[in-house]
């Protein structure tokens, strides 16, 4: 589905990411997870684009995406992204938060847009919402509402960057349920993290990168946890767990 | 309380109704408020365009080597040049300069007063404009970047509306400060309210009535600039 070759990324002097190399397959869950600074992030911004790459390849559904020849909004259409701030759109209410994208780079006219958004709203919970504006709302019902709206372009990926860690505790969970949900669901999904419950219950196959550079890589998360390889694996779980 | 009431009617008579003195007024308010509202309308979208280049020039970082990005980045240079000179100087200067130099040969000093309010006005809108825009939350816009839209379609949808309703309250500042600033029109001779203040003085003799109705009529103009601002502040924001 999204393949990373030799991803370098240096902000000025800074270098964030140091050579990664990453193949995520369709329907796989992969979480990534780190300390903060180690460039997990990054990576993920990279995948969209919302970063540029120092040098590398990014490769998504077979077409390299970084030399810029493709037009990259194209390719972001089917590549949503969930933030940790949520990011819902302030000026525009529930509904048009969802119709926006769908209408704008047509793929739905209005009518289909609108009984979609409707239809994704009862799915997460939150029907009586529609006319709500984003500032009315909980966190928790905000990062619902963000999975949504990247849903309703119907992407093959969804990235999420630390979707939990700007929630109260109590919405944690309500966040966590959808993210498990759509995974059941079949959804290829790249995460970063740091709720390792969520990580242990979903992921295929977890990263932990550090300094730039995948560290320790494992497809089997409750072996990865339980008898971590390298020692600085060891000394990360060993303070979050 | 007969003879006050005479007194103020009298004093209505002689300073204003006879030989029809208001009119110096009202032909000078009528032309206040046409000088404002040009001017307003020429600031406003040349100071969105300005804001937008030097935003554009910002954000895209455009490469002087491409046809468009060699124009941007000059448009912006031309841009931040224009602001810079144009609130580093007198308005009564350029307004002197728009007469006797630039537009000599234009012989409507309405239009000379508009262009040069607008002109003015229209830096500090560009500012008021570039300051609402980045304080538009960095994140939204990579949310809309992420859905597929381009930066055009994000600037429209998304960054524009919420810089308005950001910057509302100091460009209704700027519209009262550029409908105030028209007072200095009577230095090119043009008669506005101000100047038709000033020739009634000449005709009566007598400065104060006609000081202080003029300066009655610019107070209860911005008193309705300001609730109009603040009905539009309530209409936009979701709190």
């Amino acid at each position: 589905m999204i393949e990373i070759r030799n991803l370098y990324k240096n902000f000025d002097d800074l270098e964030v990411l140091r050579g990664v190399n990453l193949k995520i397959k369709p329907s796989e869950k992969v979480v990534i997870i780190g300390p903060s600074g180690s460039g997990k992030s990054t990576m993920l911004r990279c995948m969209n684009l919302l970063e540029k790459p120092t040098s590398g390849e990014i490769i998504f559904k077979d077409q390299v995406i970084n030399h810029g020849h493709l037009d990259i909004n194209k390719v972001r259409e089917n590549m949503g992204m969930v933030f940790q701030q949520f990011n819902l759109f302030s000026n525009l209410n529930v509904l048009e938060n969802l119709t926006l994208a769908p209408i704008i780079r047509h793929r739905l006219n209005k009518d289909e847009a609108e009984a979609k958004a409707l239809e994704l709203l009862k799915r997460i919970g939150l029907p009586e919402k529609v006319n709500n504006y984003p500032n009315q709302l909980s966190g928790g019902q905000q990062q619902r509402i963000a999975i949504a709206r990247a849903l309703m372009m119907d992407p093959d990926l969804l990235l999420f960057d630390e979707p939990t860690s700007a929630l109260d505790p109590e919405m944690v969970g309500e966040v966590l349920e959808l993210m498990t949900e759509l995974a059941e669901a079949g959804m290829t999904m790249a995460v970063v993290t740091h709720e390792m419950g969520f990580a242990r219950q979903v992921a295929n196959r977890i990263l932990f990168i550090d300094e730039g550079l995948i560290v320790e890589e494992s497809n089997d998360p409750n072996d990865f946890f339980n008898n971590p390889r390298e020692e600085r694996t060891q000394q990360f779980l060993s303070k979050i767990l | 309380m007969v003879v006050s009431l005479q007194v103020i009617v009298d004093f209505i008579q002689n300073n204003f109704l006879k030989d029809d003195n208001w009119r110096y007024l009202a032909n000078g308010f009528s032309i206040t408020l046409q000088v404002t509202f040009f001017a307003f309308l020429l600031g406003f979208t040349l100071g969105i365009f300005l804001a937008i280049i030097r935003v554009a020039c910002k954000d895209l970082k455009p490469s002087w080597k491409t046809p468009s990005g060699l124009l941007i980045n000059l448009l912006s240079k031309i841009s931040n040049l224009y602001i810079t000179i144009i609130r580093g100087t007198p308005t009564t200067v350029q307004l002197l300069i728009m007469f006797n130099v630039i537009l000599v040969n234009l012989h409507n000093l309405k239009i000379v007063a508009i262009l040069t309010f607008g002109l003015n006005s229209a830096a500090y809108m560009a500012e008021i404009f570039r300051s609402g825009i980045q304080a538009v939350s960095p994140g939204e816009i990579e949310a809309a970047r992420s859905l597929g839209l381009s930066y055009m379609q994000t600037m429209s949808r998304i960054v524009m509306p919420q810089a308005f309703r950001n910057c509302l309250p100091s460009f209704g500042n700027e519209v009262i400060t550029l409908f105030k600033e028209t007072s200095i029109s009577g230095f090119i001779g043009l008669v506005d309210l101000t100047r038709g203040a000033g020739i009634l003085i000449s005709k009566t003799f007598r400065a104060a009535p006609p000081y202080f109705a003029s300066a009655l009529i610019y107070l209860i103009v911005v008193l309705i600039l300001e609730q109009i601002f603040h009905a539009l502040e309530r209409r936009i924001t979701h709190d």
